[in-house]
């Protein structure tokens, strides 16, 4: 031990341990094993079966059992029983139970901070400064809103049971990201944490307990992948949250496809931080260390791609060389520490596996001169410099404290390589200029955008991803609707269309104009052949009304390439594009008899008021068109929160084979009122409708690309706009097997699917037929934070 | 303790340096309350520091109604700072203040208590704490404060020139200061809180560390905000950046509100981290303060005894 005199030569810092002795006595408690949380018991304790490590230390600090599919079962079945009691308390009920769990977990904050760092490996200063502040503002956050729910969301009920797969990184937090909006919505869940991780987790079960909360409510299930997938996979499931790895929401997708679960995926991301000549520089490097070298880089939304300015990009490095040479790494329980050890050996492995690679690509690596513990797993953080796009380090999430770099020359080339990724989870923007940061933000593919800051959290702003770092929100109103669903009538089984596909002459009765007319697939504002060359004969009440294109996989293509280009359409004014609607309106109107005409040949009953119905709604989402605009949250102060939403960009829509005129009027309206590029798939027995309407299109000053028509095998022409990467979302209202189809095509990207599932949609009915959730699945909600001041 | 570096012979005026420079609040704040988060010292490390801290006060009275008597007791103080038996218990030999740091005319007073001992005496000069006195007379005022024995000079800076952006007029200013001041340091006091924007108090010290500063300086302990972390935040990255500049070693004094313990451990962290362990020694460190000193004798018997200690077991500063 030095002197006091020593100390003052040296000015080191000395140890500044936490206690750990509490958690300590608790994981002795425990020593028998962890177990289940199902139906407010702790149950499975003896089937003990995987290690939990300290990853700081490499001790077993505890043991888990790992859930099968009787456990699984077990507390499906719990939640299923508790979700009728608990979903019918009133939300001032729900609310009392939401306040006990935060106001405890405030009782709690040093035990679970500390649990945490043993379990996961993160500094003490970040469980204590960051998770367990935000877990427990969440709780309080969503008190709030079990309070409101019922008048804030009149129209909505609760889903029914989650199943919640978390992972490691955020163990406690993610763990209060799913399950408060869950119960405040009034759903009841059964949760998995990560098997690295598990700990805060049956400490928090130990809490539910300890608040009195009914039986049932909240059920934790341990295990890894395979329980996970139970969990995710079981029938009695309505809705699936997770967080965690693009590859695995992927699997999750395709397992749950067709089921009629609901799906939110929160996952990986490669995310900008874009860094201006005109930026405070010291203020960015700091950011740096709180993107990247945050939680061991362990971190979704981690600005992992650093982009910085030619002219300053030198200077930029010298001082991040600096700044890592102060970062402090060891004992996480050290309240000097800046990071702790990575989750475990095997991501340590798969990070220096990166490293090696990049290296190997020709980056050098600039990384802190620090001694780490030789026990444990940690990792010296750093970054690359000389990383090129094309270098697997600048497309892969490394998940661990090394950042790429790269340089640019001007804002629009900071926004091409900002966008060059698969991802879209976050972006961190350094100006001082605010012209210059609110145009990047409003141009980068990111759910959640920060301004001259970086990993701000709050349970009043929704986080989620675009593209392939998922879909869905958490956290605020906008998160809320991932834990509800839309009360009208559940239709009828949708039958798929009996048309006969034949190319060949059609001999049969024939119920013709006197002129033939000539129905073309619609795309990028041209009527244009099938590819194929091939059409196929339209059956309506009176025999045949005529012949529609055969569209093919390559007309897919076509009208995707159109609705990509027409970009200016989701950056004109809402009110220009509510012109436009008007105008459609309009024209329809003028040519009213005509549809209701062609409706009464389609064999259509209501005609009349299938085609009045359509003008209506044409009006009404004209009057939506500027109107469905976004919020501004209430967060830390001095802060704007904004909640944008931003339209898709090509959005694909299935029509069903009902009510050709209306349900495609329905679907489109709203796609293109929020900006969207549409590609629409027309009624496959009632095309003609369809076709008729690019006319009224043509003459309403639609501009080219923005609705793109295709008739044809709808399910063929569906799957391959389902695995198209460049369509953003999709509509599917078709039948269940379909539904299933494109939910598995939609893998490749990812893309948002909403389905009916194949129950029929009463068209006419204003509930079901049109409203704020068409408007709500025609956009994306960006989060930009604009923290200001001088 | 204190090491040799040349001191500060400034630069030309030099406007490219700072004027497009901005800084950000909201960014500043965060590493601010970062400082305190991210790094801790405890049981013996946080009482070496503190005592450190000590050798860093330039203790002060800066009252209208100071006399000889109330500066002699101020003086016995910087002397034996702390009580005999908590050092000797502490293995500590002997510890002074920085400097301590009076009016003008308390100068003479100053020297004469502190005769012997080494500890300079600070004087506040040209027309503290307003500074709105002609220059001729605050430059006569650094003489005489210079002629009375004092080693150090406290000025403060026309806050007109910094909120019109006079950049050179206030430059001027200061270089004549400094002139003024020959031998003896010169402090400028940007008394940033009049200043209120990060953007001014970085262009400020540049401008100040340009015109040959020795120290830069946050506030006369008058303004209605004194010295905050992200403010001194701003003025050590100013430093740094001067530093990189030109290898000129400017010394930082935080003053006003630093009144506890924990608030000169903040600083000191806030130094080490930005700056380094160079910038924790009294030559380019101090910290102006009153009532600071008492706060840390009663950190240090809790250190040594274990029991929380009462203001009255301390001599009086």
């Amino acid at each position: 031990m030095p002197s006091l005199k020593d100390i003052m030569e040296t000015m080191d810092y000395g140890p500044a341990p936490e206690s750990n002795s509490d958690v300590v006595a608790w994981l002795k408690g425990h020593a028998g094993g962890i177990g289940h949380f199902i139906d407010g018991a702790f149950v499975g304790a003896e089937g003990a079966s995987t290690e939990v490590v300290n990853p700081a230390t490499d001790e077993v600090i505890a043991k888990i059992a790992l859930a099968g599919q009787a456990e699984v079962d077990a507390a499906v079945k719990a939640a299923r029983k508790a979700f009728a009691k608990w979903s019918a308390l009133s939300g001032h009920e729900r609310a009392k139970y939401l306040y006990a769990i935060a106001r405890q977990v405030q009782k709690r904050e040093r035990f679970l901070a500390v649990l945490e760092t043993m379990d996961n490996g993160k500094t003490i200063r970040e469980t204590r400064d960051i998770d367990v502040p935000l877990v427990a503002r969440h709780f309080y956050h969503h008190a709030g809103w079990a309070e409101l729910v019922e008048t804030e969301f009149d129209g909505f009920a609760p889903v029914g049971v989650c199943g919640q797969v978390i992972p490691w990184n955020f163990p406690l937090l993610m763990l209060a990201w799913k399950i408060a909006p869950a119960l405040a919505a009034g759903n009841t869940v059964v949760l998995k944490p990560a098997d690295l991780t598990p700990l805060t987790a049956q400490a928090f079960a130990e809490i539910c307990v300890e608040v009195g909360l009914p039986n049932g409510v909240v059920n934790i299930v341990q295990g890894g992948a395979d329980t996970g997938a139970l969990l995710t996979g079981h029938p009695d499931v309505d809705k699936v949250a997770f967080t965690g790895s693009t590859e695995v929401g992927r699997s999750i997708r395709k397992q749950i496809a067709g089921s009629g679960k609901k799906l939110s995926l929160e996952l990986g991301g490669k995310s900008p931080f874009i860094v201006f000549e005109d930026a405070d520089i010291d203020a960015a490097v700091e950011g740096v260390v709180d993107a990247i070298w945050f939680n061991q880089g362990e971190v979704c939304c981690a600005g992992s791609r650093i982009l910085v300015q030619e002219g300053i990009a030198q200077s930029f490095f010298a001082k991040l060389d600096a700044r890592l040479a102060k970062l402090r790494i060891g004992d996480p329980l050290d309240k000097t520490m800046d990071m702790g050890a990575v989750v475990s050996h095997k991501q340590l492995g798969r990070i220096n596996g990166l490293i090696a690679e990049g290296i190997a690509q020709g980056a050098t690596l600039h990384r802190a001169e620090t001694q780490v513990p030789s026990r444990g797993s940690f990792c010296a953080p750093g970054f690359f410099t000389g990383t090129e796009a094309a270098h697997t380090v600048s497309q892969v999430e490394i998940f661990g404290p090394i950042a790429t770099t790269a340089t640019f020359r001007t804002p629009s080339e900071a926004i091409t390589l900002a966008n060059d990724t698969r991802y879209g989870l976050a972006a961190s923007i350094w100006s001082q200029t605010i012209d210059r940061a609110i145009e990047v933000a409003a141009k980068v593919k990111a759910g959640v955008v920060w301004i001259n800051a970086t990993n701000l959290f709050d349970a009043g702003a929704a986080f989620g991803g675009y593209r392939e770092s998922g879909f869905g929100r958490e956290g605020a109103r906008e998160g809320l609707f991932e834990y509800l669903k839309p009360v009208h009538k559940a239709g009828k089984e949708r039958v798929a269309a009996a048309t006969d596909m034949s190319v060949a002459p059609f001999t049969g009765k024939s119920d013709t104009p006197d002129i033939d007319v000539t129905s073309k697939l619609y795309i990028g504002g041209k009527q244009t052949r099938a590819d194929a060359g091939q059409s196929y004969t339209v059956i309506g009440k009176n025999g045949a009304t005529g012949q529609a294109a055969l569209g093919s996989r390559k007309d897919i293509r076509n009208a995707v390439e159109a609705a990509a280009k027409a970009t200016g359409w989701s950056n004109v004014t809402g009110h220009n594009r509510a012109q436009v609607l008007y105008f459609f309106a309009e024209n329809l109107a003028q040519r009213r008899d005509e549809f209701i005409e062609a409706l009464k040949a389609a064999g259509s009953k209501e005609a009349k008021a299938e085609v009045d119905t359509a003008i209506r709604r044409a009006f009404w989402y004209a009057a939506q068109a500027d109107k469905f605009d976004g919020a501004v949250h209430s967060t830390k102060s001095r802060h704007i929160t904004m909640a944008i939403h931003e339209p898709w960009g090509v959005l694909g829509i299935v029509c069903p084979d009902e009510a050709p005129l209306l349900a495609l009027v329905s679907l489109m309206l709203p796609a293109i009122a929020m900006g969207n590029r549409a590609v629409v798939i027309a009624s496959q027995s009632q095309p003609l409708v369809a076709t008729k309407l690019y006319q009224v299109l043509e003459t309403s000053d639609v501009p080219a690309g923005v609705v793109n028509i295709i008739t044809g095998e709808s399910l063929g022409l569906a799957k391959t706009l389902a695995e198209h990467d460049e369509v953003a979302a999709l509509w599917y209202c078709g039948t269940a097997e379909g539904a299933k189809t494109v939910e598995v095509a939609s893998c490749g990207n990812l893309k948002a699917v909403w389905s009916d599932q194949g129950r029929l949609r009463d068209w006419f009915d204003p509930k079901a037929g049109q409203g704020s959730e068409y408007l709500r699945r025609a956009t994306q909600v960006k989060t930009i934070w604009l923290p200001y001041g001088e | 303790m204190a090491h040799e570096f040349p001191r500060v012979v400034g630069t030309a005026f030099t406007p490219e340096w700072f004027e497009t420079k901005r800084v950000n609040l909201s960014a500043a704040e965060r590493r601010a309350e970062q400082i305190t988060t991210r790094r801790s010292v405890k049981k013996d490390y946080q009482a070496a520091w503190l005592l450190k801290a000590i050798t860093c006060i330039d203790l002060t009275t800066l009252a209208g109604d100071d006399t000889e008597g109330r500066v002699k007791r101020l003086c016995a103080k910087a002397r034996n700072p702390v009580r005999p038996d908590l050092l000797e218990a502490l293995g500590i030999d002997g510890i002074q203040t920085g400097a301590v740091c009076v009016y003008p005319t308390m100068v003479p007073h100053a020297v004469k208590a502190l005769e012997g001992s080494g500890i300079p005496v600070a004087s506040v000069a040209t027309g503290f704490p307003a500074g709105l006195t002609p220059l001729p007379l605050r430059l006569a005022e650094i003489t005489y404060a210079v002629e009375h024995g004092a080693k150090e000079i406290d000025i403060v800076i026309t806050r007109e020139h910094v909120l019109t952006g006079n950049w050179k007029a206030l430059y001027d200013e200061i270089a004549q200061m400094r002139e003024a001041c020959g031998d003896a340091h010169l402090k400028a006091i940007l008394a940033t809180g009049d200043l209120q924007t990060l953007s001014n108090v970085y262009k400020a010290s540049m401008v100040a560390m340009q015109a040959g500063s020795d120290f830069i300086k946050t506030s006369t302990g008058k303004e209605s905000v004194n010295a905050t972390l992200p403010v001194s935040l701003t003025m050590i990255r100013a430093l740094r950046d001067f530093k990189d500049l030109t290898g000129q070693m400017v010394g930082f004094k935080p003053a006003g509100g630093l009144s506890q313990a924990k608030h000169a451990l903040a600083w000191q962290i806030l130094m080490k981290e930005e700056l380094g362990n160079r910038w924790l020694e009294n030559d380019l460190f101090r910290i102006g303060a009153s009532s600071l000193l008492g706060d840390i004798e009663r950190q240090l018997e809790h250190h040594v005894t274990g029991r929380y200690s009462a203001s009255n077991r301390h001599a009086l500063a």
